[in-house]
Order: C-alpha cells, then structure tokens, then sequence
C-alpha cells in the first residue's frame, strides 16, 4: 500500500473537467462527511461519497471506474446536507458521463425483459444508466 | 369550480391507473376539474443534472409550451400546471426555473423546437398537494370528508422528489409536514416515520441491482410498522412500485417482514369523501380491501 | 492679494534625481500671487522648516505650498509650522511630486518634470481659494451608557468606573452576569465561571460610580457624541430589592410552576422567582406574565407570606431620560437553535440536548441536583449551525471545539468508564493554553473522531440515539448507540443584539454580528462615532478575548472623554441658506443622517462624517464641503488642466483619501508605472465630485476622468459607492448628450494593496483615450455652457 499518486497536471485537467460539467467549485469540500452519512445508498458503496470529491480533488481519475456513482440513486440527501453549498448529485451525474458519453452502457435493458415494469422506472433506467 | 391544467405522465395511463382515477374523482369532488393538457410527452423522469444539458430541457419544456397555448387562446387561462407523480413534478419545475433563470439556454431551446411557439416561462408546476394545503386550505378538505377515517393509522412516505432539492420541494425536507397534515384532516391518525423521506432505490429496481430497492422498501416499511402504522401513503409510481412490488424480496432477506399496503394519497381521499368505487383499489399490488375492510368497514 | 510662498525639496536626491528642482522653482516663480520661492534639499528638517517660518514673517506670506512628499506623509509636519507661525493650519498645501511624480515616474525625468510643474500650480490655486477653517470642538462629559451586563458589559464598566466615569449599566434581564454566569467550568483552565465572575458583578453592583438598571430596556436613543439622549424603561419588579433578603419564603407559597430560564427549561421556577443562585440585585421579582393577577390582585400570598415586606403589587414601569456621551454596546449572544436542523432530532429525541443545557446540568449535579442522567455512552456533535450554508451561518462559533473539549473531559474524569466521542471537522485549539488542553483530553481517552455525522435516529423502544457518521480519516462508515447526544450549538447574535443595532443604526457584518469601524485598526469601534462594541456582540469568541475587547473598548471611549472636549475634523458639509430652499432632497442622501430641515436644511457637525455624498443631490446646488469646497476642487481642477500642449492628454484622478490616495502613494513608492498623463486630486471621498464637475472637467480640456474610493467593507463612509455610481450616471449621460464618449468616465473601489487594479486600470484608460482621439474643440464647448458649479 506505498503506492504514491502523483499530483500532476493530467490529474488537475480531469478535475476542471469535473467541475465544468457538473457546475460544482470542487475545492470547496471540507471533507466533512456530512454527505456519506446523509446518502441511503452507503452502504452498498464502494467507496463513500465523500470519498468520490475527494477523489475528484486529488485529481484520480480511477473514481469514474468505482462501483459508488452507479449506485447513486439521485435522492439529493446530500445536495439538501452539504455545509458547503455543493450539489454532490450533479457531480456523480457528471462522473457517469466519463462512462456513458463513451457509448459504455450501464446497464443492458435488455435484461430487463423478465418483468413488467412501470414506465417510470424504465424511462428513469434508462436516462441514468445509458448514454 | 376550479379548473387547472393537468399533467399525468406515462405511468398513469399505464401501471398507475389507480393514482390519476382516484384523484381525478377526489378532485371533482372538491370542486376542482383537472384538465389532461393536449398533446404531452414524457417528461423524461429524471432532471438531467450537467451543466450542458439544455437539450434534455426539450421535452420537459415541451409540455410547459401546451399550457401556454392553452393560456394564450383563452381556453384555459390558469397558469399553474398541476402534476400527481412526484417525479414528474421534479423534472418539469427543475426544467422550469432553469430556463428561467437562464436566458440563453431558454432561447437555445426554443429555437431547438421550431415548430412550436417560443416559451415564455410564465407557467408554474405545482403539485396536488400543494393545491389542497394553499389554494383550498385542508379545513376545506376535512370539512368534505364524508367517511371520516377514525382508526386508521397512517404513515406518509415523501419519497425524494417532492421534497429535495430546497428550491423544488413543496415542504422542508427535514421536517415536512404536508401529508401529516392532510392524513389528520382526513380523520386518520398520522404516524411518524424516521425513514420517511429516505430513498426507495429509484432507478434500481430495473435490472441486477433490485436488492438495492428491497432493503429499503423493509426499512421504510419497517419503519411504519414498527410505529404501528396500518399503511403507507406514496405520490409517486416508482415509489409505490418498489414499495409493492418489492416486498417478497424484502420478505426473503429479512424473515420479520410482513405485508404492509401501500396507497396513493389520491386514493386516501377518495375513501374519506366516500368514493370507494373510483379509488381503484383492486389495482394496487398489494391488495389493501381486506384491511379496510376490517379498519373502515368498507365495502371494498 | 495673498502672498504665497512655493518650497520646492529636492527630498535628498529622491526628488532631485528625476526632477529638476531648479526648473519647477523658476516655474513656480512665475505665477500669479507667489512671493517667494526656495528650492531646499530637506524640507522637513530643522532648516526647512525655518527658512518656511522666516519667510512667513520677513515677507508677510499668508499662504505656503510646499512641492515635496505626499501629505499623508508630511502633511502634518508642515501645519505645525504654520500653526507656530500664528497661521491657519488650513493655508498650507502640499504638491505631491515626489510619491506621484519622481517615483513611479523616473524613467521620464522631463515628462516628470512637466508633471511636476503642473502639481505645483494645482497646489498654488487650491491654497489661494482656501479658506481658514476654525477647527470646531464640542465639550465632551464623563457619561457613560454601557448596554448589557454580561462578562463584556461588565468589565468595560467596572474599567470606565475605576477611572473615574460615571457609568449607566442597562441590563434587560433581572440579573446581570449573562451566559458566564451559566457555566460550569471554563476552558483551558477549568476554572469554576461563577466563583470568578462572582466578585465582579459584586463590584458593579457596590460601585460608586456604577448605577446598574437590570430589568431595564434601551427604548431610543438619538444625539451623537458627547450629547446622547437615552431612553430607558426600567420594568417592574414588585419587589424591592433594598428590602428582599432573598429568603425565598414567597417561593414556598406560590402556586405557580413555569420553566426557569436560567437552567434553560430543565428545572421549574415559581412566578415569583430569584433569577439565578448568584444573581444580582440579590433579590427576587415577580413574573407579571406568569403571576396568576396583580390588577387585580388575584392570590396575594408572597406578601403575606413576605417578613421583610418588600413585595409591592402596585409597582409601575418607571422611564429614565439619560444624557451619556459614549456609549458601549455589549449585548451578547444567544445559542443557535437546533430546532433549525431537525435531522438532529433536537426537541423529538428526549436524548439529544445541547452544550449550554449539558452546562446547567453539571453545575446542578455538582450541587447534587439530577437533572437527567448522563449515561455511559455520550457523544458531542460539533459545528451544530456554524459552517453550514444550509442555514446561512458560513462563520466558524471560535469557542465549539474548546467547550466541547471541556464538556467531554469533566464528564470523562467524573466517571472514566463512560465512553466519550467528539464528532468534529475541525479542531480549532488556537489559543494560549489550548492545544495543551487539547492532549489532556486525549489522554484522559476521549476520542476525537473526525467525520460530520448526517442526522441522528432513535431507537422508539430504548430511546438510544443512533448515530453514523464517515470517519473521514479511514474511509468507513462507523455506527454506535449512545446514550446522550450532545450538539455543540454555535453563536448567533442575541436579539438585543439585533435590536440594539438597529436602534443605533449600527451596520452588522455579513456574519450579522455588529460591524467594526475598521477590521484590522479599529476593532472595538463602531462606524458611529461614541459608540463603541465590546464581547461576543461583535462575534464570537471566548472569555479572555471578551475581557480584553472590553477593557479595549473602555479605554477608547475614556480616550475621547478624557480630553474633555473632542476636536471635530473640520471637513464637514455646509449649507448655503440663502440658495436652500428646504425641499429636504439632500437628506435622504447623507448615509448618516446628519442632515435635518428647519426652514432650511441643518447639517449636524456632529454627525456629519465629511464625505459629500449629500452635495450632488442638492437641485439648488446649496450644499458645499469645508476644506475640499467647490472653489477649491475646481481649482485644482482648472490648474491640471491648464497648458495642455496640442496633442498632449490629461487624465484626472479622485482619489479618496482613506483608500485610493494611500494606494496611489503606494504605487509610487513602489515605482511602479502608471501612465503619466494622470493627475491626482486628493478628496475625502469621490462622491464629492458632483456630476457638474466632472463634465466641467471635460469643457476644460480633461480627456478621461477616474474616481477611486474604498471598498465597502473599509470604507469609513457607508454608502458612498452607491452616490459615485449614480453622479457618474448623470455625467455621462451629459456626455453622451454632447457626442462625447461616456466611457471616458470611469471608477472603481480599492483597498489599499490593490496595486496591479489600480495601475491596470489607469492604463486601460490612457489605451482608450488614445483609441477615442482628442475631443473637438466645440464639443468642449457645448459642455462649457451646460454647467455651472457654484462657489
């Protein structure tokens, strides 16, 4: 576990690019944690939303390959939370991007085939998960 | 009568019949007729949240522009636009005040949709709810009731959309008291439920990662029932489709889970002014009329 | 006819070495007026001086301009020796050649030279339309009003008492002592609060020249320094507190409960009720709100029941007409209400309390009194309402991390097994003794986890609290149950606080506690001139510093009473009764309500802070500014502007003196650049510089004017901005009427190291000039007939 990131300038381009997709000044973040424990979905994270700015503002660009911004499911608990004014929906939004403007689905409708679902959450599915 | 234009989105006219035919009985009723806007489209159920998102504004907009000619030829000159599903509210306000508060990005849609005439941004999305706590106030609403709901314990669930973020919520997310307030109008005992406005999973439920969407229809049910709540009250399809559908799952990873119904507030209404029949009852999936039945003496 | 004398000072070399000295003196020998002309290497030394002094009295000068230094620099200096020369300090100008003219222009010794010349000739015209100003003084007493009477008000009468002033103590509660007198223990030291502040409020309380009002409200106050009228109302007791012995016999009898404020809600009071344990007046009062009936008397059974007899049913608010001459604000704090962060379940969950409830419920557990248990399993939860955009309070509270340091370590070393986790983000241990503070909690095993937890839950059977929270430094989401949550509630102004403020017209920072005059210089000084703020009404912040802004703020206000008499600036605005018409325009415009009408309009001196803001308001041009008057500026203006070569550009600069004219001198110094064509004219603020002038400027061959004024934060003048904005407006817009480009005109607001803005700035606007090209001749003399300025 001595492997050292280095704070480069590929890492401050992936960050500005973060924060001019989502709209967010992601040096604002405090690391406080108010967003990981206001976030329902936690717990099947990988790492916790907090860890996602974070992540953002060392400049590690690995965070667009985590499990935690598929699993947000938009809620704003942590939008309505943060001491800091950041809207954290829009900046895993704009990290699903880095996926999905890619052509890289998600997830495959396709398998959604077995059930009969309300429009809604074939719809919502789909705008979020592919591009 | 108050006449308001209305907009149902897909899911009413397909999985949540239920919701729309029991508040539009509920709403004439009181006195209020909601008017289906012609020609709408999906509004796309979820707000896109990049900052270069000004064509996901497109189809939201696209329903605004329908009231507008409504407002425009004398039809109908009500400005507010009046939703059921909380997640279609969210996304047409959001598209709303951001155009609104973006000039360019209102221009760019426009000239986007030549075929249509340019929106103006004078419409305003409002929810049922709010319509029945400000425009007719619930003393309104309780002095309609005509089978007072006395014995029932009800649980409100908020969802994510009517409430957050602040600039679109009809209440305080913290402590929002709007379905509280209307279930005691109604007669009911309103229980408190922490879980209240925690996330039912949303999206989730499509696809592999639908454990996701049963632990929390448990804690959110759990919640209520262990403050012995009878049922649980929703305004969003995706919210009562996970709420419902989910719980054999639930059942499965959790053994102390037992059924609990879930209704649309819409469908509340309906039996307390004594329109059982148009509530749509036997279409929920979890068949609520044995509890009634017993609860209210309904003859469901 | 004056008789001016021009000293030009080669400044060492400093001026000499760019300038030609000899040149400027010969120059200055040919205009109308000058008498004498010396070109001296020092003039600020002995010999300066004198040659100045036996020229003054050989020759008969009645006027002097001394080409040197800025006059923020040796201004002074100079208006003694005038003074000593049985001269108006008023007749002495200084041209500023070496800070706008050598320095950052020594690259262009003959353009500086040039430029240096034409700053000699403003100097000369402006010194020969001075007029002597008689500086006005207006008697000062020894008088003072402090408000509020916690540690703050305390401190700063007991200072002002023992030096000999005379202090009215108001304070609205019936006891003073405020919130220290409701703690158990302080930080670092762990000191008891109540046996330290004790001896002082007995103090305020037994001192001659103390007279204390609690239960007392400041309902108006009007006048300024030196002449504060104050109306206080002094509530009713009904009860005597010379004759209460505080027996506390009427408690026994009362029949009715409410919640005692002091211990915040946990214990009962009776409606006749002694404040505190340690309150002072020492002596109980009765609760007309909570007491069954006075009119008409409905129980009647304290006074029966009262030997000393001191129980009085037909009591009366009393009002009390003081006259102070300073007056000291310090009205406290209130906690921030948790209510306003439901997700913390404060008011639902019967185990979550906040700091100031856990105080009172130490300090009763040490007199044996359980208020509620504590549990095994207690948790802080800090920067409850501070830091937090989601409820508008963006400040750190300063005093949370070290009380919540505190409250942990008592509970901690009262009972070791208990577990004691403090949630923070930050540890903020800034001051003396608290880091050290800081590791004896540690060691004592609180443990200290970094992470801001979301909300709280309880359980509904056992009523537990749980908690979950990312402890940021591992990454994980912990969980624990805890027995008692503790959310350390930040400061928020107190409603007196606010009231108080509003009531003296005292500006309140972003933060919406009471604004300084000055952030850095001025700390204890309102922008109200005798009105000084002490203690946490300023901001949050701990006892020692509470002390030292208290006694600071006592030795300013004894600063100015002591002199007896204070010397008003004499820059003051001025009223032309014969052109008033009182139509009372202009009031509206003076930020500080210095202006009234009277048949006429009345300038109060007081008051009036000098900055001219009221001036271009004035329809009939009524209004003029003592010692930087229309004559004079116009003046100046005229002299800049005079002998522009064909071809050559003038560009004028205001430059207010607290901000932009420092800043200037500052780029000077540095030698930094700037376009050589800018002259600077010195005004207190630029909102003197009514529309008229500028577009006369223009008639007079002016190519682009710039204002510059302070920023607003350390503007000594609020709302002078708002009054360039809208003269700039009108100017251009006669501009514009004439064909002339408005953008010609601009401003802008500085702080004082605001070098590159400045200097950018000025460059842009020498760019632009060159780019619009000269001004015709008759568009110069359309404008000349549009305008008049008056004087």
């Amino acid at each position: 576990m001595s492997e050292i990131t280095r704070l480069d300038e590929e890492g401050e381009a992936f960050l500005t690019k973060v924060e001019i997709l989502s709209g967010q000044k992601l040096t604002l973040c405090e690391q406080c944690g108010i967003c990981s424990t206001s976030c329902p979905m936690v717990e099947e994270m990988d790492i916790t939303p907090a860890a996602i700015i974070r992540a953002v503002q060392i400049g590690d660009r690995s965070v667009t390959e985590s499990k935690a911004i598929w699993v947000c499911a938009s809620c704003f608990s942590c939008t309505v939370r943060c001491p800091r004014g950041i809207d954290l929906a829009k900046v895993t939004e704009a990290l699903r991007q880095f996926t999905l403007r890619r052509d890289v689905n998600y997830i495959d409708l396709r398998e959604a085939q077995g059930e009969e679902y309300p429009t809604i959450a074939l719809v919502s599915a789909a705008r979020k998960f592919t591009g | 009568m108050l006449k308001f234009p209305y907009y149902p989105g897909c899911t009413l006219k397909q999985k949540a019949r239920n919701f729309e035919v029991s508040a539009l009985a509920a709403a004439r009723y009181l006195g209020i007729e909601l008017v289906e806007i012609p020609r709408w489209n999906c509004c796309g159920a979820v707000y896109s949240l990049t900052t270069d998102n000004v064509m996901r504004q497109v189809g939201p907009i696209r329903n605004l522009i329908r009231v507008q000619q409504l407002n425009d030829s004398g039809e109908l000159p009500e400005r507010r636009l009046v939703t059921l599903c909380s997640m279609c509210f969210n996304v047409l306000k959001r598209a709303n005040l951001m155009v609104r508060s973006d000039p360019e990005a209102l221009r760019l849609v426009n000239q986007f949709m030549d075929t249509e005439p340019d929106y103006r941004g004078e419409v305003e999305v409002v929810h049922f709810l709010e319509i029945l706590r400000d425009v007719l106030g619930f003393e309104k609403v309780s002095a309609g009731v005509a089978r007072p709901l006395e014995g029932l314990r009800v649980s409100a669930y908020y969802g994510c959309t009517l409430l957050r973020p602040r600039e679109v919520g009809i209440d305080d997310p913290e402590a929002p008291r709007v379905m509280e307030d209307l279930i005691a109008a109604l007669g009911a005992e309103p229980v408190d439920n922490p879980n209240k406005s925690l996330c039912c999973g949303s999206y989730h439920t499509v696809g592999r990662n639908v454990e996701i969407v049963a632990k929390r229809a448990y804690r959110i049910l759990q919640g209520a029932r262990d403050r012995g709540a009878d049922l649980v009250i929703t305004s969003c399809p995706l919210c009562s489709f996970n709420l419902e559908a989910r719980q054999d799952l639930a059942r499965k990873l959790y053994p102390d889970f037992r059924p609990m119904p879930v209704l649309y507030f819409t469908q509340l209404l309906a039996l307390a002014f004594g329109l059982e029949e148009e509530a749509g009852l036997e279409e929920n999936l979890v068949d609520p009329r044995p509890l009634l039945r017993d609860k209210l003496g309904v003859a469901v | 006819m004056p008789r001016i004398g021009v000293y030009v000072c080669h400044c060492g070399g400093n001026i000499s070495d760019v300038v030609d000295v000899e040149e400027v003196a010969r120059f200055a020998s040919r205009l109308p007026d000058v008498v004498v002309v010396r070109s001296i290497t020092h003039m600020c030394s002995e010999s300066g001086q004198r040659a100045i002094l036996d020229d003054i009295r050989q020759h008969r000068l009645d006027r002097v301009v001394v080409a040197a230094c800025s006059p923020q620099f040796q201004g002074r200096t100079f208006e003694k020796v005038l003074q000593k020369a049985g001269l108006n300090p008023a007749l002495v100008e200084m041209a500023n050649i070496r800070e706008q003219s050598a320095w950052p222009h020594y690259r262009s010794p003959a353009e500086a030279t040039e430029k240096a010349k034409v700053l000699t000739a403003m100097a000369v015209e402006r010194v020969r339309r001075v007029r002597p100003v008689e500086r006005e003084t207006i008697p000062v007493g020894k008088e003072v009003l402090v408000i509020g009477g916690g540690i703050a008000g305390i401190q700063a009468a007991l200072d002002l008492a023992n030096a000999g002033f005379r202090v009215y103590l108001v304070e609205e509660k019936p006891t003073i002592g405020g919130h220290m007198a409701q703690l158990s223990r302080t930080f670092p030291t762990e000191d008891c609060a109540s046996c330290i502040l004790a001896p002082k409020m007995a103090d305020v309380a037994d001192h001659p020249n103390i007279h204390l009002l609690t239960y007392a409200e400041v309902l108006e106050v009007k006048g300024s320094l030196g002449d504060f009228r104050v109306r206080v109302k002094v509530k009713p007791r009904y009860v005597d507190p010379e004759k209460c012995t505080a027996c506390g016999e009427c408690e026994k009898v009362c029949p009715v409960s409410v919640p005692n404020e002091f211990d915040l809600g946990l214990t009962q009071r009776k409606a006749i009720y002694l404040p505190s344990p340690t309150a002072v007046p020492h002596a109980h009062l009765i609760d007309e709100n909570a007491c069954l009936g006075l009119v008409p008397l409905t129980c009647g059974l304290c006074a029966r029941a009262c030997e000393a007899g001191a129980i009085n049913y037909d009591d009366s608010p009393k009002y009390l007409n003081l006259k102070v001459d300073t007056i000291i604000v310090a009205t406290g704090f209130e906690t921030f209400d948790p209510r306003l962060k439901p997700q913390y379940g404060y008011g639902r969950f019967e185990n979550v309390i906040t700091a100031l409830e856990l105080e009172r419920i130490i300090v009763r557990m040490a007199e044996g009194e359980v208020l509620r248990p504590i549990g095994k399993r207690v948790a802080f939860i800090q920067c409850v309402g501070s830091r937090d955009a989601q409820v508008g309070n963006l400040y750190c509270s300063r005093i949370c991390c070290m009380y919540a340091t505190k409250l942990a370590s008592l509970l901690k070393r009262a009972d070791p097994s208990r577990e004691v986790y403090v949630f923070y983000t930050d540890l903020r241990s800034y001051g003396k003794g608290f880091e050290e503070y800081y590791r004896t909690a540690q060691e004592l095993g609180v443990k200290f986890i970094r992470g801001r937890p979301g909300e709280l839950q309880e359980d509904p059977k056992t009523k537990e609290i749980i908690l979950r929270v990312e402890d940021t430094l591992t990454r994980r989401i912990l969980e624990k149950r805890f027995d008692l949550v503790v959310l350390s509630v930040g400061l928020v102004p107190s409603k007196g606080t606010l009231r108080i403020a509003e009531l003296l017209k005292l500006p309140r920072s972003a933060d919406g506690f009471i604004k300084e005059a000055h952030p850095k210089f001025r700390p204890v000084d309102t922008p109200v001139e005798g009105i000084f703020v002490a203690g946490t009404a300023q901001g949050p912040k701990d006892i020692p510093d509470t002390v030292a802004q208290a006694s600071a703020a006592a030795s300013r206000a004894m600063a100015i009473m002591n002199r007896g008499e204070i010397e008003l600036s004499p820059i003051k605005a001025v009223v032309d009764e014969e052109r008033c018409d009182g139509c009372g325009e202009c009031v509206p415009h003076c930020p500080v309500e210095a202006i009234s009408v009277d048949g006429v309009a009345r300038v109060n001196p007081a008051t009036c802070k000098g900055c001219g803001a009221c001036i271009a308001s004035c329809p009939r041009e009524a209004l003029d500014l003592k010692l930087f008057s229309n004559a004079e500026i116009m003046a100046e203006i005229e002299a800049a502007l005079a002998g522009k070569k064909p071809g050559e550009r003038r560009i004028l600069v205001f430059a207010d003196d607290m901000c932009t004219y420092t800043l200037a001198d500052g780029v000077g110094t540095a030698k930094l650049p700037y376009p050589v064509e800018a002259y600077i004219i010195r005004v207190p603020s630029s909102s003197r510089v009514t529309p008229a002038m500028l577009v006369r400027a223009f008639a007079l061959g002016a190519d682009a004017v710039f204002l510059g004024e302070c920023e607003e934060a350390v503007s000594p003048y609020p709302g002078t901005l708002a009054a360039i904005r809208e003269n700039v407006r009108r100017a251009r817009e006669a501009l514009e009427a004439a064909g002339i480009e408005p953008e010609r005109i601009q401003y802008s607001a500085f702080v004082t190291v605001m070098f590159k803005k400045f200097t950018g700035l000025l460059r842009s606007l020498a760019e632009a000039v060159k780019r619009y090209g000269e001004i015709p001749e008759e568009k110069r003399k359309a404008l000349e007939g549009a305008v008049e300025v008056p004087g």
